[in-house]
């Protein structure tokens, strides 16, 4: 190892990367750009859901339950004429669901029987149609509540439930999508940046020029990975003063651990675009290879939105693979929890071990060779 | 010029298909992918990870949490013995809730007082934790009922009757896996367009091919042909495997999904072929297909509603195609949508369609270095 070499190997990519500023353009303006789309456009809180509302006979009782709705803010209900009306707006798309009050509702009320309150969600969304069940026995309950305390009635619901949400007591989802989408999108600059790099010394020949200096492969890795390095090092950081800054997501842990597991996440993730680049050997190839590997199993195997623990154990298995999975995990509790050791440490374990396979393999399969 | 085209069509599919790691690419990962993401991009909540943290010793308490051990959705993880256990567990991420009993709890419900659950969550992924809560509830309303009628509480003057239409049990795979059709035909035909014109520019093929007599037209289709033709077979055989191993019914007509995939693909090619032509070298046709790609599948309703974004980003989704085919797909599959139902998503695909194909033709030409 030369360190003047060396330095003469980063300076030329250096002057590459200023000749083509697509290369900053990854590192600086994509993570505004997808943190500024994502942070405003991705949101998993249901609010003033259109609810067609059907009441065959309205009366006391039934406004008062109308009303429960009206007041909820996840709901935006409208009165329909007729069950049939309700459902050709449903099919239309303009409703979610339909609640429907029978015409014998007050009658079941006031006599003490219980009256069936229909409610007919549009299943195609499943994760949609659910959470709106969960706030229409809100109003139901907030109801019967009403009700109990009008008659001076002791409520007859046994179980008083108090939930505790920690972390996030509003259920923001916007506070754990944005430290997600830093892994998803430090996934892609990671790969992007480095994905072409060998591969473009071997398609356009430069790399056999190299080949007859005397700097070595390890140099030439180095090289190519330092610049990027540096320069991914400042999109994260751009990301992390958008996320706390801009979307005011809290980072309850400590800046440094962020930093320092950020950097392992990112020597992890170009080591896979010059693994990547150099198996390829062609920019086309590694560009596709690129696309298939990083987008989207970083959004859909690391935790980002879809539950893992949830996911059948063979694919369990398979997102260990996924080192975006390791980082997402320190972020949201970085960000949101705090400097819990159990979960950094062994994440960055894995992120180290990620990092130092992915260069090891790069290196091991780059030799000085012409074949 | 059908000669013509017919020959540049060949060129491209050799290209493409020559390289043993290209032609592995295109055909491999998509496959595994759909298997893969078929089965883990789901919002159902399996196996939740509780742990109980009973101070009461009466019979209430017991029952209660059998009701829980009885359901397939939670699995117990640990009893805990006092409060500042509950701290450590939440905060490993070793169990998902914590279900706090009180130390009155049967004594309360015998005397007919409602008894307080404290049940402790942990939010760091608020979706998930809004789902728990809805498991729980649920649990807790069964349990109600049970209760309610076992020791004479009266009943409730009314109650809800859930139905839902199209997805009885409230698969989420329901939803999720039509999704993934649209999710990786997008990428395949980008796959073999975005970086197409890019690697012919860089490599100087592309001004040669410009001086011959063909015109951009021809190129064009010359370009567009394969991506339609290996996106619309993958996109086929995706349907086959949504159908017949993820078992998602298909309701409606199959010739609305074949025309919607049909305008969804010269959508996207057309968006693949004008990023190419825009990039000089592949380095930014691969920026490009990025800076397309995500935001294509993030803003299209695949994974997040439409609805719950600001109404300035609901604006921007309809210069979406993916937005459009994803509407398309799950209404086939799901709702029995058939061609008149879905029109108000094939025209805005043929526009964009047209459009992207347009500039990608006047790209051609007038983007020179």
């Amino acid at each position: 190892m030369n360190l003047q070499r060396l330095r003469g190997l980063i300076r030329k990519e250096f002057i590459q990367i200023l000749r083509d500023p697509s290369a900053i353009a990854i590192a600086f303006v994509l993570p505004v750009f997808l943190l500024f789309l994502f942070g405003y456009g991705v949101s998993l809180d249901a609010r003033h859901i259109p609810i067609a509302v059907v009441v065959d006979q309205p009366t006391a009782e039934t406004s008062a339950f109308v009303g429960g709705l009206e007041h909820s803010p996840y709901f935006t209900p409208e009165i329909y004429g007729s069950l049939h009306q309700a459902r050709e707006a449903v099919m239309d798309r303009k409703a979610d669901g339909i609640v429907w009050l029978r015409a014998d509702f007050s009658r079941q009320v006031i006599q003490g029987k219980t009256a069936p309150i229909g409610v007919l969600v549009n299943g195609v969304d499943a994760n949609n149609a659910r959470i709106m069940e969960g706030y229409m026995q809100g109003v139901w309950q907030n109801w019967l509540q009403q009700r109990a305390l009008n008659a001076g009635k002791p409520l007859i619901i046994p179980i008083n439930a108090e939930p505790r949400i920690w972390f996030n007591p509003a259920l923001r989802s916007r506070d754990f999508l944005v430290p997600g989408l830093i892994a998803v999108i430090m996934t892609l600059i990671g790969a992007l940046l480095t994905a072409l790099v060998v591969a473009r010394e071997w398609e356009r020949g430069t790399m056999e020029a190299l080949m007859a200096t005397p700097v070595t492969m390890a140099e030439i890795l180095l090289g190519k990975l330092i610049p990027y390095f540096i320069m991914g090092m400042g999109g994260l950081l751009l990301s992390v003063a958008l996320a706390v800054w801009l979307f005011a997501v809290p980072l309850v842990g400590s800046f440094w651990v962020l930093l320092l597991c950020s950097a392992l996440f990112l020597l992890a993730a170009l080591g896979m675009g010059l693994l990547i680049s150099s198996a390829a050997r062609n920019q086309f190839v590694a560009g596709q290879i690129a696309i298939i590997v990083t987008f989207l199993p970083a959004f859909i195997l690391s935790g980002f939105i879809f539950d893992i623990q949830s996911m059948p154990a063979p694919i369990r298995l398979v997102t260990h693979i996924v080192a975006a999975r390791y980082f997402v995990s320190i972020l949201q509790t970085v960000f949101l929890v705090g400097d819990v050791w159990s979960i950094i440490l062994w994440n960055s374990l894995a992120l180290l071990l990620m990092a130092l396979f992915f260069l090891g393999v790069t290196w091991r399969r780059s030799r000085k060779r012409l074949d | 010029m059908l000669a013509r085209i017919w020959a540049l069509v060949i060129k491209e599919f050799l290209a493409l298909m020559r390289d043993k790691k290209s032609r592995f690419v295109l055909i491999g990962p998509p496959i595994i992918q759909l298997l893969v993401f078929g089965y883990a991009a789901t919002y159902d909540l399996n196996h939740i990870p509780y742990a109980v943290y009973n101070q009461d010793s009466g019979f209430a308490s017991r029952q209660l949490l059998g009701e829980f051990q009885g359901s397939t959705a939670f699995k117990q993880v640990a009893t805990i013995e006092n409060e500042g256990q509950i701290a450590p567990l939440i905060n490993n991420e070793k169990a998902l809730l914590v279900l706090n009993i009180g130390p009155h709890f049967t004594r309360d419900l015998l005397m007919h007082h409602p008894a307080p659950l404290q049940v402790i969550i942990n939010g760091r992924n608020s979706n998930t934790a809004t789902l728990a809560l809805n498991y729980v509830n649920t649990v807790l309303m069964h349990f109600d009922v049970r209760w309610a009628q076992e020791h004479h509480w009266g009943r409730p003057p009314a109650q809800l009757v859930v139905r839902s239409w199209f997805n009885p049990n409230l698969l989420s795979r329901w939803f999720i896996v039509p999704g993934i059709v649209a999710l990786l035909v997008l990428v395949v035909t980008l796959l073999v367009t975005g970086l197409s014109v890019a690697r012919e520019r860089e490599q100087g093929t592309f001004d040669q091919l410009l001086v011959t007599p063909m015109r951009p037209v021809e190129i064009l289709l010359g370009k567009a042909i394969p991506g339609f033709v290996i996106g619309a077979l993958e996109g086929l055989f995706i349907v086959l495997v949504a159908v017949f191993w993820f078992q998602v019914p298909f309701v409606g007509s199959i010739l609305a999904l074949v025309l919607g995939l049909a305008l969804f693909l010269l959508a996207a090619v057309g968006i693949g072929l004008m990023i190419s032509s825009l990039s000089v070298t592949q380095q930014q046709g691969l920026l490009g297909v990025f800076i397309f790609l995500v935001p294509a599948i993030i803003l299209s309703g695949f994974a997040t509603p439409i609805a719950n974004m600001p109404e300035v980003v609901q604006y921007l989704t309809y210069l979406n195609p993916m937005r459009y085919f994803l509407v398309i797909v799950r209404g086939v599959f799901l709702e029995g949508d058939n061609i008149p139902m879905l029109w108000p998503q094939y025209w805005p695909l043929a526009i964009i369609a047209l459009c992207s194909m347009a500039a990608a033709a006047w790209l051609f030409r007038h983007r020179m270095q």
